[in-house]
Parts: C-alpha cells; structure tokens; sequence
C-alpha cells in the first residue's frame, strides 16, 4: 500500500499535485522524516553521534560500540513489540497496554525456571530454549487471557488490557516468591548482550530474524489480509466466511509471542529483574511505534515496516537525548514535546491546510494564465 | 446508538435507552459496594464495625473521587485521559516548591493548581476536539510530560512546614453521631477532612451538572454518537473540548486535594492513578465507548475499589501484589458483568 505505484498513469505528473503534497500522502513519510530531522540534528550538532569503535568488552571480545549501535541493539524489543502490537492494533482497533508488565511475567517465568528456584545461580538449572519455551506459552497465555476479553466479551482493548497492566507485575513478582534472582551463567546473558567472537550484539539478531519470519507469514499467509479486513469492518468479515473472534484472539496470541521474546532479550541483558521497573512504560513507547508508523490507531489497515521503522525512531530519540545527558527522569517531558509535534503534523486537519496552503497560490497562477 | 437519543417536549435532550443503561450499570455498583462492606462487617468484623473505617476511606481518596469523577465526563464522551495522575503529581510539587521555597501561600497553591489542570486542560482538549487526534496518545504525551516535568521541578520529596497550610491540612471536621470510645474508654468523635467536603461537592455538583445541563445532556449525546449529536445542533468539538478542559481542572483540584492529604510533594505522589480512576470509573457503571456512565456510580466505584483493597489487606494478604491483583481481578469481574448484562439487552 505504500510502495510507490508503478502504474504509467500515476506517473503523468497532474498540475495541481505538488511533489509536496505527493510526498506527504505516503503512509512512511511521517517516520522517515523524523528520522532524517533526528539524524540531520546529530549530524550539525556532533557529527561524532555515528562513529562507530571496536572495544573490548567485559569478556574480552572485541565489540562494536557507539550511538548507532546502541540504538539498533536497545530498540530490539520495543520492535519486537511493535510488530505484536500492530496487528492487535489493526484487528482489534485498540492497543494493548499491559505488554510491559506480561515482559516482566515472562521474564519471571524464564529466570525462576533458569534457577532452579534458587535466589542466586551460578549455572543454569535448566535448559534455556526448554525455559524460553515455556515462559513464550506462559506469556502466549496471558495473551489469549487479553484476547477472550477482547474478542469474546466484546470489551474495548485498552480497558480489558487495564486488568494485565494493573495485576501483571504482582504476579511476576508472586512467581518468584517476591525474591530477585540473579543468575551469573554467561550463556544466559548471550541472547541480550554478545555471542562470544561476533562483534555485533545479538539482540540485532534475533530482531532481524523476527521481521523475517513475519515478513514470511505476512507474504505467504492471509493473515495480513485477514487481520486488515477484520479491523475494517468484522461483520463483513463475518459474513464473508471469517471468524473475526478467531483471528483477534490469534493477533493477541501472536503478540503474546512477540511479548516473551521481548521479555527474555530484557532480562538476559543483565540476568536479573525487577519487578516494577522492568520495562517501565514500554507499552507506551510501542503504541507510540505503531502510532509513529502511520497506522490509524483505530484498526484497519496497517503497514508493520511502518511501526518497525517507528519503533528506531524512539529509540534513536531516546539516545539522542541521553547523549545531551538529559537525566532520564526528566526525559519523557522532551518525548512528549517531540510527540505532540509529530501527531500534529501528521493530524488529517492540519495536513489538509497545509496541503490548501500549498495549493491557493498555484490556482491563483491557472487564473491569470 | 443513534436511537439513544431523543428530545422531550420541552425540547430539551433526552437519551431513553442509554439512560436505563446508566441506572442499571449504577444499581449493579451500589447493589455491590454494600453487599461488599456489609460482608467486611459480618465476617471480618474488627475496624469495619467502627464507623470511622468507612470515613478513612473517603479521607484517603479525596483526590482519587475528584480525579474519578473528570475521568468519568470524559469516558462519557468517549474519550480518555490518562494524563490525570501525573499531572495530580506535577501540582503537587509544584505547590510544595511554591509553598516552601518561594514563600507562597494557600491562595497561590489553589491559583498553581487549577492553573497547571486548566493548562493541560486547554492544550489536550484542543489537540484532541479541533485537529482530531486520539485522545490516548495525546493524554499518553500528557502524561509523559507531567512526569518529566515534575522532576525538573524538583526530584527531592518536600515536606511542607507552612503553618497556614498545615492549619487547613489538619482541620478536621467533625460528623457528629458516629464516633466511638477508644480503647481507653474515652469518647473518640469521627471526623472528615477538608478534602473530603470539597471532593462531595464536586460530585454533587457534576451530578446536577450531568443530569440537568444542556452541557451535561450534550456530554451523553456525543458521546452515544458523534453524527447524531451534531445533527440536533450540538457544537461535537465545543463539547469534546470542554470535556476535557474540565478533567484536567479536576485533576488539578485532585491535586490539590492530594498534596492536602499528604502535605508534601514527591515523585511518587498519584502514581497509578489515572489507573485507579480508570477503574472506579469503570466499576461504577461508565463505559469506555461513551454516552453511558454517572458519577455518582463512579463515587461507589471508588469506594468498592477501596473496600476490597481493605478487605484483602485485612485477611492477611497485606503483601503490595495482592492488592494489585484483586483490584484487577474485581476490574475483571465488572468488565465481564457490564459486557454480559448489555449484550444481553442489546439482544432483546
């Protein structure tokens, strides 16, 4: 839908559609624009923003370090998330705010599993993918929990997901018997930080193959078309041979899915967990991605590199922040201004006076002519 | 529910069936709240017999009803904002900076209070009514900007020493009947704070306000249906922007009722409860698709939100995640309860 049309006709340039206002139409305008303000910005203020070193890390590897690598490696999961959350968004056309607190569930799940029940592990008392298996049904779970309420009872997402956002840390922290296990194993750490001799960090990685593996369903399945025709109108779907309660309960599973792999990559980096502050606000850092990538929050249609592009954008903002050593208390103050910009600008009202502000004077040249 | 709407014969609104849904959803939540307290005093008996208990209730969440009862007014109109804790928290520390640091009194605390809501309130409710954003995010950057904002203000918590304000903080006002003698025998009289006649008139006050306005009726009917609101010639953007100037003013009243009941600005002051007034505003009756909703069921969803949480406290379970976990699983309960009960009349 967004890939520019190769039709010969669309081609023929018309006289009142300015290369502007083509521009503007485009669903990724809005992310890449923010993009380039952001990496235009770096590069006039400090254009060391993007050097890129080798260092040795804690394990004596040699490592790639520097801001951009820092950006690719810590918006992992909220991509990860992204991708979840834009389907439930176009199926259900609602979001699904507890995914912060179901990360935490899953990392609970997958470090008490990985200790044995123990409060400090040197090895791992478990197989990690048995382990990450679980904690993906465990959070696979809590997803079609969210997804009944949803589909079934007919409750609005944000609202039925309330339940998940309020109790979910509770019971992660009840999982564990309210202890913070810490598990020293290197091999558990591999997933969120580096596989020993590649210098690249490996959430990258397992970000790269997750975009694969649904660009490959998105192309070789209906689930795209499906979920889209869900959102826009499921009685329609109904009658045409759809079962809308199936496939928003699948979006909310998948996203349980997309949740636990999120949840394992944040844990792994340190090993540890905290219950209350373990992907604090990440829900809102994915609606924002999903809302960045020009997706209409109301469900419908949807474009998921959209919301993956989105997803860089945060965290790039985010880093450019902390790099003009914005304390990080005071950071959500500076994303809310960069927001309300962002949503005003690609608001419908003010894109059509633009686009009128743009289009007034050339009428006025047809006049004359 | 276009059908919901109608004009009597004083050509005033009306809205027959979303109003039944109303009282139905209000009967559900009082029917619960006291079937809820009553079982606290049968089984539990203890500090639930004492009347005092049920007044602590309303004295700690002051703020919480007034926070509740704007949420409400915006859930009616089929918005949401979850902005209103943190700027709960923003007037907070601001008034104790002002209070403490700039030599300001309780009239400059009101005026920064209700300046700081009206201010969110504006900008949100003109972003949100006149260029047509969701309300989520614009409340989602609200909030984000509430929070940073409140640290570069301050990140120490203030105590505030002000005598004039710790004056007013500890007035307690005395309801006479319900007190009862300690354990030394001696007669102790049960009182309210100053918070607590100010969050009951707001919610008598936005009672009448929704019941008998031509705003409160417009409120409703936007938010049963935009289209059929704008066709009976209510201003649709006028009403959204008044909705939420007014959640914001009462987020900024809530927190001045905060920071009177806790007398000090922190961090950590109203987190959570934009959730919690989401909650009480659903248990008492208010559907997040818009046009039904009351507040005085709000004002018992409030009290049955505060009800089991002492409830499960006092059975023992007084570790922090059992409160978290029963307030989400009687979220649970009521969400399933209200989506039964109208599909069920919907199918009628």
């Amino acid at each position: 839908m967004t890939t520019p049309v190769k039709n010969p006709e669309t081609k023929v340039k018309r006289p009142d559609e300015s290369l502007f206002k083509r521009l503007t139409r485009q669903q990724l305008f809005i992310p890449v624009a923010a993009l380039a303000l952001l990496v235009l910005f770096n590069l006039i203020a400090d254009p060391s923003f993007f050097m890129v070193t080798m260092k040795e890390n804690s394990l004596g590897n040699p490592v790639l370090s520097g801001n951009i690598i820092s950006v690719l490696d810590n918006a992992s999961e909220l991509v990860i998330l992204a991708i979840g959350m834009t389907l439930v968004t176009a199926s259900s056309g609602g979001q699904d705010i507890s995914v912060g607190a179901t990360m935490t569930i899953a990392g609970s799940v997958i470090l008490r599993l990985v200790c044995g029940g123990q409060v400090n592990a040197d090895t791992m008392q478990m197989n990690l993918f048995l382990a990450v298996f679980i904690g993906i049904v465990v959070s696979m779970c809590f997803g079609a929990f969210n997804g009944a309420l949803v589909a079934c009872f007919n409750i609005q997402p944000m609202v039925a997901t309330l339940i998940m956002y309020t109790a979910g840390r509770s019971i992660a922290a009840w999982i564990n018997n309210n202890q913070l296990p810490i598990i020293n194993d290197v091999a558990f750490k591999y997933a969120g930080t580096f596989l020993p001799g590649i210098p690249v960090p490996t959430p990258v990685f397992i970000t790269i193959l997750m975009i694969a593996v649904f660009w490959l369903v998105l192309k070789f399945t209906n689930l795209g078309l499906y979920t889209q025709s869900v959102g826009i109108n499921p009685n329609s779907s109904r009658l045409n041979g759809l079962n809308p309660r199936m496939i928003k309960l699948l979006t909310y599973v998948i996203l349980g899915v997309c949740v636990a792999v999120a949840g394992y990559i944040r844990i792994s980096r340190s090993g540890s967990i905290n219950y209350s502050r373990n992907a604090e606000n990440i829900e809102m850092d994915a609606i924002l991605a999903v809302a960045l990538g020009g997706n209409a929050l109301s469900g419908g249609k949807f474009n998921i590199y959209g919301s993956i592009l989105g997803a860089y954008v945060i965290q790039f903002l985010t880093t450019t922040l902390y790099k003009y050593e914005v304390p990080s208390t005071a950071l959500p103050a500076y994303k809310a201004v960069v927001v309300i910009l962002l949503v005003v600008l690609s608001a419908p009202v003010v894109r059509e006076k633009l686009a009128s502000m743009k289009k007034v004077p050339a009428k006025a040249v047809k006049e004359v002519s | 529910m276009p059908k919901g709407i109608a004009v009597d014969k004083q050509g005033r609104l009306k809205e027959r069936v979303a109003m039944s849904d109303t009282n139905l959803l209000l009967t559900i939540t009082i029917v619960v709240f006291f079937v809820l307290y009553l079982a606290a005093v049968v089984f539990l008996g203890g500090s639930f017999t004492k009347p005092q208990n049920f007044l602590n209730i309303l004295n700690n969440n002051a703020s919480l009803i007034v926070l509740s009862c704007g949420m409400s007014i915006v859930m009616i109109t089929g918005g949401i904002d979850i902005s209103v804790g943190a700027v709960t928290c923003l007037v907070c520390m601001t008034s104790a900076v002002n209070l403490e640091q700039q030599g300001g009194n309780v009239f400059t605390v009101i005026l920064i209070g209700l300046g700081i809501g009206l201010a969110f309130g504006v900008v949100q409710g003109f972003l949100v009514a006149h260029l047509g954003i969701q309300p989520f995010i614009i409340s989602l950057a609200g909030m984000f900007f509430a929070k940073g904002m409140t640290t570069i203000v301050s990140k120490e918590p203030i105590r505030v020493t002000n005598e004039a304000f710790l004056a007013v903080k500890d007035t307690r006002i005395t309801v006479p009947g319900l007190g009862a003698p300690n354990k030394l025998g001696v007669y102790v009289p049960a009182y309210v704070e100053v918070g607590v006649v100010i969050a009951l008139l707001v919610v008598v006050l936005l009672f009448c306000l929704l019941r008998w306005t031509k705003l409160g009726r417009a409120f409703y009917a936007v938010g049963g249906n935009n289209q059929s609101a704008s066709m009976l010639g209510i201003n649709v953007r006028r009403t959204k922007f008044l909705a939420h100037v007014l959640c914001s003013l009462l987020a900024g009243l809530g927190g001045i009722l905060y920071f009177l009941h806790v007398g000090s600005g922190d961090v950590a002051n109203g987190a959570g409860d934009e959730m919690n007034a989401i909650a009480s505003s659903i248990i008492g009756g208010t559907l997040l698709t818009g046009g039904v909703g009351n507040v005085a069921g709000t004002f018992f969803g409030v009290l049955s939100l505060n009800t089991i949480k002492r409830i499960v406290s006092s059975l023992g379970f007084d570790e922090a995640w059992w409160s978290n976990i029963t307030v989400a699983a009687m979220l649970c309960l009521f969400l399933v309860i209200q989506s039964i009960v109208l599909l069920r009349k919907n199918k009628k």
